[in-house]
C-alpha cells in the first residue's frame, strides 16, 4: 500500500523506533507518524495504533547503527527536540540511511540530511548548555538539588555527565517543564517524579528547604561574578548571546537582574 | 568560616586575578577516580561575565602582595591599592563548594610573588596538593608558573595540575626591558621549559609503561599584552609562532591592554581597549593553528600589521589574486581552507557533500558558507560566477559595503549624520 499512513505511538522512543519497523514492514513510503494525544489525522488517512515493542525497536537501532554510528545519534538527538513533524523528517532520513544509493549520512547536499543535523545540533547545544548551567543548591538533608527548564528534553543525556562528575554526592536534577528528574543515590540514577510546591528559581528569598551556607555560598559566587567582570569591556549583546535570558532565572549569578 | 572576611578577599583577588584571559577547562583527560569528586575533559563555561568573557574556572590570585613593580600590571608593588591573601585551606574550600554546585570546572590559580619565586610556587602547588591528595579532586587546575621558580617545583607542580602557564606579557625583549625592568627574560623561558621537556619524557614513559602518571596533561599556554608598548602584529604573531613552536604551547592568548595606570611609558587612562585589534590576532591565530597558514604568508616586513577592516584570511586572498577562483567541486581540503567566508565546517561539509553531487551556490548557502565573501573566489555547478576582471581593491569596496559588522563604526571614514 503506497498512500500515505497515520501512525499513532506513545511519545516513547523505543516506541517511534517500532512505528518506523511498521512502516517499512508495510512498505509506507509516506509515514505520517504521530504521538498518541498529539493526534492531528487527514481527511482520508487511515490511523493505526503502535504498541511498543522493545525487540522491532532494537532491530531498527541496530540496523541504522550498522550503517552509521552518527547517524543513530542524530537520530535520537533530532527525536528529543520534540520537534513538530520531527518523525516524518526522521522517517525520511531513515529510509534514505536504509536505501542502497545513500552511502552514509553525510550527504551534505541533501536537505532532509542538513535538517536532522541541525535538529540534532541544536539539542546537542541545549545539552551542553545544561551541562553549564545546572545550579544545584544543598538542602537541608544533604541532597543537592537544581532544577532546570530546558528548551528540549535532554536529561537522558545529560545523566552520563553529571553521575560521572559528582559521584560522591547525592544530586537531584528535575524539569519542570517535563515533571520528571534524576536522582542519583551514590549507586545508581533513576527518574522519579516529584510533588514540587514551589520551584526554586533564583529569588532573593531564602527557603527553608535549603542550609543556611548555601545561600552564603551563593552570595560568594555572586560576588565573584561581580568582581571579575572588566568594566571597560562590557559587551551585553554578547553576555546575552551566551547566557540567553530565559535561562537567568536559575542562575543565581544573575539574582538582581531577574 | 567568617564568609564575610572571605567575601572581602576573593573580591580583591578576583578582581586582580581578571586581566588574565586564559579560561579554557578543555584538553585534559582526568577521569574521576574512586567515585571521588570531578572530572576534566571538553570543557564547559559556566556562565559568561558582562563582557562576555566565559567563566569556566575559578580564577583567583592567592595574593596580590607582589615584590615587583611591572609596569602594566595592576598588583605592581607601586600601586596603592589593597591587599589581600587566601589561606590554602580557604581556596581549597571555595573550589570544592563552587564545584560542588555546578558552578564551575575547577582552579585557576595564580599569585602575586610574594618573599621569592620559589616561596610563592611552594604555596600554589601545596594548594594544588591538598584537593589532589586530600580532597580527592578530580576537576582542572590550573597554575601558574612564577617566573624564576626553580626546576624542582616546576616538576612537582605537573603532578597536581592540568594546565600550567607563563605569561611573557610583552611579546618583546626590549618592551620588557622597558616596563619591567626587575624581570629577566630568561626568567620566563626556564620555567616554560622545564614543563615542556616533562611533557615530552612522560610521554615516551607511557608509550613504554600504560601506568605511567599524568604530568600536565592540558599542556601550557601563555599570554601577551597587545597595545601597551607600541609592538606591530609582526612581533606578536612571530613571537606567538617561536612558542607554539619551540615550546609546544597548546594556546597563546592576546589581552588587549587595558588602561590601570598613569604611567608615561603606557597609553594613558581612557583610552580604547584595542579589541578589533585582538579579534583580527585571534583570527589570524587560528588561520596558523587549524587552516593550514604559515605567519610568513599573511605578516612580514612589508606588511608588519594585519588590516583592521577586513579578516586576515581575506587580506591574505586579496594579496594572492592568482590562485583564485578556485573550483569547489575540484579543489582539495587545503585550497579549500584558503577560501575567504568558508570555514573547516563548511570545508568538511563540501568533501563529503560533493561525493553525492556536483554543489551549486544554492548548496553552498545552506551548509553556512559566507557567500558575500566567498562568490569573489570561487566557481562552482552553475553558469553564474563573477565574470568581472575585478582587481583586490574593487573587491575589497564590494564586500566592505555588503557586510556590517559590528566593529564597523571603529574603521569607516565616512562622518556619521547623526550622533
Amino acid at each position: 500500500m503506497n498512500s500515505i499512513k497515520t501512525l499513532v505511538y506513545d511519545g516513547s522512543f523505543n516506541g517511534f523506533l517500532t512505528a518506523v519497523f511498521i512502516g517499512f514492514e508495510q512498505k509506507l513510503t509516506h509515514a505520517d507518524i504521530q504521538k498518541k494525544g498529539q493526534l492531528q489525522s487527514g481527511l482520508f488517512a487511515e490511523t493505526e495504533t503502535i504498541f511498543t515493542n522493545i525487540e522491532k525497536a532494537q532491530r531498527v537501532w541496530n540496523g541504522v547503527r550498522n550503517k552509521s554510528s552518527s547517524a543513530i545519534k542524530n537520530i535520537y538527538f533530532a527525536f528529543l527536540s520534540e520537534q513538530n513533524n520531527m518523525e516524518g523528517l526522521l522517517y525520511r532520513y531513515i529510509q534514505k540511511l536504509m536505501g542502497s544509493t545513500y552511502k552514509g549520512a553525510t550527504d551534505y547536499s541533501d536537505d532532509c540530511v542538513l535538517k536532522i543535523n541541525s535538529l540534532a545540533q541544536k539539542v546537542g547545544r541545549e545539552k551542553h548548555r545544561m551541562e553549564a548551567f545546572v545550579r544545584f543548591q544543598l538542602t537541608k538533608d544533604e541532597v543537592y538539588f537544581a532544577n532546570i527548564e530546558p528548551d528540549f528534553d535532554v536529561l537522558p543525556l545529560i545523566s552520563k555527565h553529571f553521575r560521572n562528575r559528582y559521584a560522591d554526592q547525592p544530586w537531584i536534577i528535575y524539569d519542570v517543564k517535563r515533571k520528571y528528574g534524576l536522582y542519583y543515590d551514590l549507586q545508581t540514577v533513576e527518574i522519579i517524579s516529584l510533588d514540587l510546591t514551589d520551584i526554586h528559581t533564583n529569588s532573593l528569598e531564602k527557603s527553608a528547604v535549603f542550609t543556611d551556607s548555601e545561600y552564603e555560598y551563593q552570595d560568594l559566587w555572586n560576588n565573584y561574578f561581580k568582581s571579575t567582570t572588566i568594566k571597560s569591556r562590557i559587551n551585553t549583546k554578547l553576555h546575552v548571546q551566551h547566557v540567553p535570558k530565559r535561562y537567568w532565572k536559575y542562575l543565581s549569578e544573575k539574582k538582581e537582574a531577574v | 568560616m567568617d564568609f564575610n572576611r572571605i567575601k572581602e578577599k576573593l573580591n580583591i583577588l578576583a578582581d586582580a586575578a581578571k586581566y588574565d584571559v586564559s579560561c579554557s577547562s578543555s584538553g585534559s583527560n582526568r577521569k574521576n577516580k574512586d567515585k571521588g569528586l570531578g572530572d576534566a575533559g571538553n570543557g564547559i563555561c559556566h556562565t559568561y561575565t558582562e563582557d562576555g568573557r566565559c567563566v569556566s574556572l575559578l580564577k583567583i590570585l592567592l595574593t596580590n602582595h607582589c615584590i615587583f613593580d611591572c609596569a602594566y600590571c595592576v598588583t605592581r608593588k607601586s600601586n596603592d591599592i589593597k591587599r589581600a591573601a587566601f589561606k590554602i585551606q580557604e581556596v581549597v574550600d571555595l573550589t570544592i563548594n563552587f564545584y560542588r554546585r555546578n558552578y564551575i570546572e575547577g582552579l585557576f590559580l595564580s599569585s602575586g610573588i610574594f618573599k621569592s619565586p620559589d616561596h610563592t610556587m611552594e604555596r600554589l602547588i601545596a594548594v594544588a596538593k591538598k584537593l589532589r591528595l586530600e580532597e580527592n579532586f578530580n576537576g582542572y587546575i590550573h597554575l601558574k608558573s612564577i617566573p624564576g621558580a626553580s626546576d624542582e617545583l616546576m616538576y612537582e607542580a605537573g603532578l597536581y595540575a592540568d594546565r600550567l602557564s607563563v605569561n611573557i606579557e610583552i611579546p618583546t625583549i626590549s618592551g620588557l626591558k622597558l616596563l619591567a625592568p626587575d624581570k629577566k627574560h630568561e626568567d620566563f623561558i626556564k620555567p616554560m621549559l622545564k614543563v615542556k621537556n616533562e611533557i615530552i619524557r612522560y610521554s615516551e614513559e607511557r608509550k613504554i609503561i600504560k601506568s605511567t602518571p599524568k604530568y600536565a596533561p592540558a599542556g601550557q599556554s601563555t599570554q601577551m599584552v597587545i597595545g601597551a608598548t607600541g609592538e606591530s602584529d609582526k612581533d606578536i604573531m612571530y613571537s606567538a609562532t617561536h612558542f607554539y613552536k619551540n615550546f609546544k604551547m597548546k594556546r597563546v592568548y592576546y589581552s588587549g591592554y587595558v588602561p590601570i595606570s598613569t604611567d608615561s611609558r603606557l597609553p594613558s587612562l581612557g583610552s580604547e581597549v584595542p579589541m578589533l585589534r585582538e579579534n583580527r590576532l585571534y583570527q589570524t591565530d587560528w588561520l596558523l593553528r587549524f587552516y593550514g597558514f604559515s605567519v610568513h604568508e599573511i605578516l612580514d616586513a612589508d606588511n608588519p600589521n594585519l588590516e583592521m577592516d577586513i579578516d586576515p584570511k581575506l587580506m591574505w586572498a586579496l594579496r594572492n589574486l592568482n590562485h583564485f577562483p578556485v573550483d569547489i567541486n575540484k579543489a582539495d581540503t587545503r585550497m579549500l581552507a584558503r577560501i575567504p567566508g568558508i570555514g573547516m565546517g563548511s570545508v568538511h561539509k563540501i568533501i563529503s557533500g560533493r561525493k553525492y553531487r556536483n554543489l551549486n551556490w544554492e548548496h553552498l548557502k545552506k551548509m553556512g558558507v559566507a557567500l558575500n565573501r566567498a562568490k569573489y573566489f570561487i566557481i562552482c555547478n552553475s553558469n553564474d560566477w563573477e565574470r568581472r576582471d575585478l582587481d583586490a581593491s574593487k573587491i575589497k569596496g564590494m564586500i566592505l559595503q555588503s557586510q556590517n559588522g559590528k566593529f564597523k563604526n571603529h574603521y569607516s571614514n565616512q562622518l556619521s549624520l547623526f550622533n
